[in-house]
């Protein structure tokens, strides 16, 4: 395949639109990134910094009678052996509640374990030493006394009355219970000409960041300040509570994150390891570093998607859905995840089970039990996979017990594109969806028709190829509805800050934060295009509590939609101050004149008139030449919050393509396609790849990913070579297209892209499988990931 | 995971390498790719490492009356780029890619994988399926050992504690050698779920001296000698109905699945085995 | 005579280095702590994501799977080498285009697998196909990217060094 120029092209200095949005800009700090000049948390050395390794507990729930560790404190290289009583002293527990998840319930966690672990992987001792490797020979020479307890690990017996209770204090293993029951289920059902039952699995993941955690914390005693660099995705978050367990002010704290190798959520949370590192520099005076290494990640960066959810659809002869109904049953951990809760996730799914569909019928249970496994909480697209895999899951199987095409079932049953604003059954508030025009663009982008035809020939020479679906709406810029009703100490606004500097170029400040997906770009093309100056003359400035906004960071696919208005509108304001000066400069009314191009220009002839430089250089040098009156204001901060609707909802709808080997149960995947609304598209490039990569992930649940544990609560392959992550051979090409709904909460109309490919990916794969595997009578494969053993038993040659 | 510490000898000679192996807890360092993920994960915690990686004279690859003598310290991509190998060990030329990933061949040898005898990897299973052979050398000098009796358990090898693998032995292809290979695994360059390696002879339409070697399937890679029979009747059904394999169950697949993908593998080799190598 | 501890001289990036690193450094800590070249990456330290695969002796090897005493005498690259000596800027200037990164942690591996791939290919006078691509850059793990646009940038390289020889 030769390729041509289909590259994005690339602005130059002459060939430059007024503005950047909608343009597929390249990221102005990739330079860096590819030049292995970035600096990620794991890159960073301080002065008499030492590094902290952690003992971990080898059993799922055990007492700990004694620790000893006066032969660890002698060895080379240690500074300090600290058990969790001691360093107590130094930081407050925390619980993982939201006041809104009613009735959520969690036990006080602390930074390392003090009487008893509860999960295998828990810190139960801390090593400080001049290097890694002699913090971890001294770990080797800590002899810790356990008492052994039973663990639990089924969450189907968790709630029975004789699985013992893992926090005694609470009463039960009951985290959250969620019921939701709208319209009449029972009756819509009893009106079915056909219903569908089934239960859908989910194996537990792991993020598996390419960068693990790491976090280096900085006490300096002299100034009564610490600096954390951080690789987190919440800055202004993780301040606030460093802050508030070590009682200190947050002005006494400054979180810094630069480069994050990978995040996807698992960098959002607070981990307690990662709190006890900055305790233990409190505690020591010294900078200390800790750098989860990939067999420590894989048993304490939280996991996700451990869900068994029951499910039912039920459907009349002419396709419309008349009823849906699931019972949800996830276990997490011995402990609800801080501050975000491990109830979330359950309860999107029950949101969002159904939330594509017109059907007002819809019953939803959902328990979450705690387990004495790793913690889980919020990881990329949080609760969407798996009520996507359900619904669409249900869908599809309803289609094919009434022998009807499924997008035709879809056409029939998707909330028209002149809907709106309308509600789902859950109610769930959209401003504006475009599922059809979606389901169009993806009908005709894939050649449907024609994929049908092929499956069909092929079929016959005994090859068994498969065509899936999903659609899926999607949460974006959460408004404070998602967290901070619930008593969170975590924003949904954000802010950004621009500034003229002396030679006429702008830096944008910005609460938001980059971990690969663009943040800093979409923020530089958005202010480039509201201020009006070449890309190549902005800064951006993130990740810095000292130096940007009071802002959220990036999570929940709001950076864009969210921190990019504020850039928006931050860039607006900046230009009204500097057309104020220009204005008075020039004896013109600054509303005769904008900026074009980093000049001030007549607006209309567009003549060029004042230079940026000049302008700089007069207000910050030449004030004495200023009208009297007239004080230059080269900055300014704007802030925006989504305030019209909780979430700005997105939609998409993805196909997938696949042959499965009927022989070994392999699968290859052919193509897969998405095409997604996610309103104004500010850097299109950018938005494709966060949807490949986000497929990408999804594949890895339908066909890779599980975290295996054993009765004992024991993790079987917490390793890079037994924990299958998607590598580049088995990966199809991904075509992506799109349909743009803005929101009109925002000028700039842009809602969020970073989870939709994750969202909808192992919904269309296990769908495809099943569409392939039908016609030979296998039953359909609800239970993922959907590995060779488990296509071989379904086909019955195992 | 940082490795416990351990002293480092670089050996300049076999005999010095060998000697040292006497002294202390000490384990090879050859290509390292097995051996440093293990030593970083503290699953072993030598006291000294002896690297013959500088030793000459091993990493030869050589023709010598009718058979290919294969150095230890050659490495996986060195054989993969020989042209000697690809015409007379067209089998290992069929392996060798399939072994882990470019940079990992490019240090990896072909001693230390017979040596290490992974039950999930390719070169063992070559070795069985060729009949070749081992050399070793010891404080007593050189002997050898055939392929059937070197791999005895679980990463255990007839090696005794002092012995080092120096050479392998195989048998030079010839106009009427076949060869076939095939492996099943969830990602290219993934240990083996099930893999199959096998070598015969034409004989006239049929085949003679048929050797199936199995690896991913138990605590070595194993011949499967009632297949092998069927084989060389030409009964292929026969031969996956007679397979003898009872794989254990791990986290990758239960010990039915690889059975089935064994007898799915069988076939596949059986139709290599009757095109010209 | 045996040591925890040994004294080395090699070559990095064209610089003549000599150090006393202990035995059981690897080739990686060693890069990273020792010289503060961070551009190489820890993934794993069990040689399967290859973040930290840099070049030894014209070879790509994990930098986790190689002791830095092993390196005594031997000429080692790594990304600020071949990105300074300007040996990969075609292939940067790709990826920097088509967005074939995205948190950059994997980057420089894959640069230095790559190069490894398009440098053999154009001695044997090929343009490797994608699938060939994939294959070789599949011991490279990359959360991010999803690979496509990743192989889109190679291919495209390699079209264009091709192209040069015409």
């Amino acid at each position: 395949m030769k390729i041509t120029d289909d590259s994005p092209s690339v602005l130059t200095a002459l060939d430059r639109p007024n503005s950047y949005i909608g343009r597929s800009v390249p990221r102005p700090n990739l330079k860096r990134l590819t030049q292995g000049r970035g600096q990620y948390v794991s890159d960073i050395t301080l002065p008499r910094m030492a590094h902290v390794a952690y003992v971990r507990s080898p059993h799922a729930h055990a007492k700990i009678k004694s620790i000893k560790k006066a032969e660890a404190e002698k060895a080379p290289g240690v500074i300090a052996v600290v058990t969790g009583a001691e360093l107590a002293k130094v930081m407050t527990p925390w619980v993982g509640v939201l006041t809104h998840l009613k009735g959520l319930k969690s036990a006080p966690q602390h930074a390392i374990a003090v009487d008893r672990a509860c999960w295998q992987g828990e810190a139960v001792c801390a090593v400080v030493a001049r290097t890694r490797a002699q913090a971890e020979d001294a770990c080797e020479l800590i002899e810790i006394a356990y008492e052994e307890l039973p663990a639990v690990t089924d969450p189907e017996t968790a709630l029975d009355a004789k699985t013992p209770v893992i926090q005694p204090s609470l009463g039960d293993n009951l985290c959250f219970e969620r019921k939701l029951d709208a319209g009449k289920v029972d009756e819509a059902f009893a009106a079915s000409d056909a219903v569908v039952e089934t239960t859908f699995v989910f194996g537990r993941h792991t993020g598996v960041t390419t960068e693990p955690r790491a976090v280096v914390a900085d006490w300096n005693e002299g100034e009564q300040r610490m600096t954390v660099y951080h690789g987190t995705q919440a800055p202004h978050m993780m301040q606030d509570l460093f802050a508030k367990h070590l009682n200190l002010r947050h002005d006494q704290v400054r979180v810094l994150t630069k480069d994050v190798g990978g995040s996807f959520g698992i960098k959002v949370h607070t981990y307690a390891d990662e709190m006890a590192t900055v305790a233990l520099s409190k505690l020591i005076k010294r900078p200390v570093k800790f750098v989860a290494d990939r067999i420590e990640s894989f048993v304490t960066d939280i996991h996700a998607r451990d869900h068994r959810v029951r499910a039912k659809i039920g459907v009349k002869k002419d396709g419309t859905i008349t009823a849906f109904e699931i019972d949800d049953l996830t276990g997490i951990g011995p402990y609800s995840v801080y501050p975000r809760t491990s109830g979330i996730e359950a309860n999107q799914v029950v949101n969002l089970t159904g939330g594509p569909y017109t059907c007002p019928n819809y019953r939803a249970q959902a328990r979450v039990v705690f387990t004495n496994k790793n913690v889980m909480c919020q990881y990329r697209a949080v609760g969407h996979p798996i009520a996507v895999a359900v619904t669409e899951g249900l869908v599809e199987l309803a289609a094919a017990k009434i022998g009807m095409d499924p997008l035709e079932l879809r056409r029939r049953n998707l909330f028209a594109d002149d809907a709106y604003p309308a509600q789902s059954a859950a109610g769930l508030k959209f401003e504006k969806l475009s599922h059809h025009e979606s389901l169009a663009h993806l009908d005709a982008m894939m050649n449907y028709a024609g994929l049908r035809a092929e499956q069909k020939r092929l079929r016959a020479q005994g090859i068994y190829r498969g065509i899936g679906f999903a659609s899926f709406i999607e949460v974006t810029n959460p408004s404070a509805a998602f967290y901070g009703v619930g008593g969170a100490r975590i924003t949904s606004q954000d802010g950004a800050t621009l500034k003229l500097d002396a030679q006429g170029n702008i830096s944008v400040h910005s609460g938001v934060t980059e971990q690969g997906q663009g943040a800093e770009a979409v923020m530089a093309q958005v202010a480039a295009s509201a201020f009006g100056v070449p890309i190549e003359r902005v800064r951006v400035v993130t990740g810095d509590t000292d130096n940007t906004p009071y802002g959220g960071g990036t999570w929940a696919s709001r950076a864009a939609g969210i921190g990019g208005e504020a850039a928006w509108q931050a860039g607006k304001a900046l230009r009204d101050n500097v057309l104020a000066v220009a204005g008075a400069m020039l004896q013109a009314k600054p509303e005769t004149l904008d900026i074009r191009n980093g000049t001030v220009v007549d607006v209309a002839s567009g003549a060029e008139r004042l230079p940026l430089e000049e302008l700089a250089r007069v207000a910050y040098f030449r004030p004495d030449t200023l009208p009297s009156g007239v004080q230059a204001e080269l900055m300014a901060t704007r802030h925006y919050v989504p305030r019209a609707w909780p979430f700005a909802f997105t939609n998409g709808i993805q196909a997938s393509y696949l042959e499965v080997d009927i022989d070994t149960g392999f699968v290859k995947l052919l193509k897969h396609w998405c095409v997604e609304d996610c309103g104004t598209i500010i850097n299109p490039q950018l938005v494709d790849e966060q949807i490949r990569g986000g497929i990408v992930q999804g594949i890895g649940a339908a066909l890779f990913e599980q975290c295996l544990y054993d009765e004992r609560g024991q993790m079987l392959n917490g390793n890079m070579a037994d924990y299958l992550v998607p590598m580049a051979a088995e990966m199809p090409d991904i075509e992506c297209g799109h349909v743009v709904s803005p929101t009109a909460d925002s000028e700039l109309g842009a809602k969020g892209a970073g989870e939709a490919g994750t969202a909808g990916a192992p919904a269309c794969v296990m769908n495809a499988i099943n569409d392939a595997l039908r016609p030979l009578g296998a039953e359909p494969l609800t239970d993922m990931p959907f590995t060779p053993g488990k296509i071989l038993r379904a086909l019955g040659k195992v | 995971m940082k490795p416990a510490p351990f002293a480092y000898k670089k050996a300049r000679a076999i005999e010095e390498a060998v000697a040292l192996l006497g002294e202390q807890d000490a384990r090879l360092l050859a290509g390292g790719q097995s051996l440093i993920a293990t030593l970083n994960m503290r699953l072993s915690a030598p006291s000294l490492l002896i690297d013959i990686n500088g030793i000459g004279g091993l990493d030869g690859i050589a023709l010598k009356g009718g058979m290919v003598e294969i150095g230890a310290l050659v490495r996986h991509a060195q054989a993969e780029r020989s042209d000697a190998i690809a015409k007379s060990a067209p089998l290992l030329a069929r392996a060798l890619p399939h072994i882990g990933h470019p940079a990992i061949r490019n240090r990896g040898t072909l001693g230390g994988s017979i040596a290490f005898a992974d039950p999930a990897a390719e070169l063992p299973a070559c070795l069985l399926a060729l009949d070749g052979e081992v050399e070793a050398t010891g404080p007593k000098g050189k002997r050898t050992i055939k392929a059937e009796d070197f791999f005895k358990g679980l990463f255990e090898t007839a090696l005794a504690p002092q012995e080092i693998l120096t050479a392998i032995r195989l048998p030079a292809a010839g106009k009427d050698t076949r060869v076939g290979f095939a492996e099943l695994a969830r990602r290219h360059g993934d240990y083996a779920i099930v893999g199959l390696a096998a070598s015969a002879e034409a004989d006239g339409k049929g085949l003679k001296d048929v050797r199936l070697a199995y690896f991913g399937v138990g605590a070595t890679a194993v011949r499967t000698k009632k297949e092998e029979s069927a084989l060389a009747k030409g009964d292929i059904d026969g031969a996956v109905v007679a397979l003898d394999l009872d794989p254990p169950d791990d986290v990758q697949a239960s010990g039915a699945v690889k059975k089935h993908l064994a007898g799915v593998l069988l076939r596949r080799v059986a139709k290599q085995l009757m095109e010209p190598a | 005579m045996t040591d925890t501890a040994l004294d080395i001289s090699l070559t990095i990036n064209g610089e003549r280095v000599s150090e006393r690193v202990d035995a059981r450094t690897t080739l990686v800590d060693f890069l990273r702590d020792g010289l503060s070249l961070t551009g190489s990456h820890v993934g794993c330290e069990h040689g399967v994501c290859g973040v930290c695969t840099v070049r030894v002796n014209g070879d790509i090897v994990r930098g986790c799977l190689m002791l830095a005493v092993q390196c005594d005498g031997a000429t080692v690259e790594t990304i600020e080498g071949l990105s300074d000596t300007g040996e990969i800027a075609d292939l940067q200037a790709a990826f920097e285009q088509r967005n074939a990164l995205q948190c950059g942690y994997c980057t420089p591996g894959i640069l230095v697998a790559a190069q490894d791939l398009l440098k053999r290919a154009k001695e044997n006078e090929r343009v490797p196909s994608r699938n060939e691509i994939r294959e070789h850059l599949s011991g490279n793990y990359c959360r991010c990217t999803g690979y496509q646009a990743i192989v889109d940038a190679v291919e495209a390289v390699a079209q264009a060094r091709a192209g040069e020889t015409k």
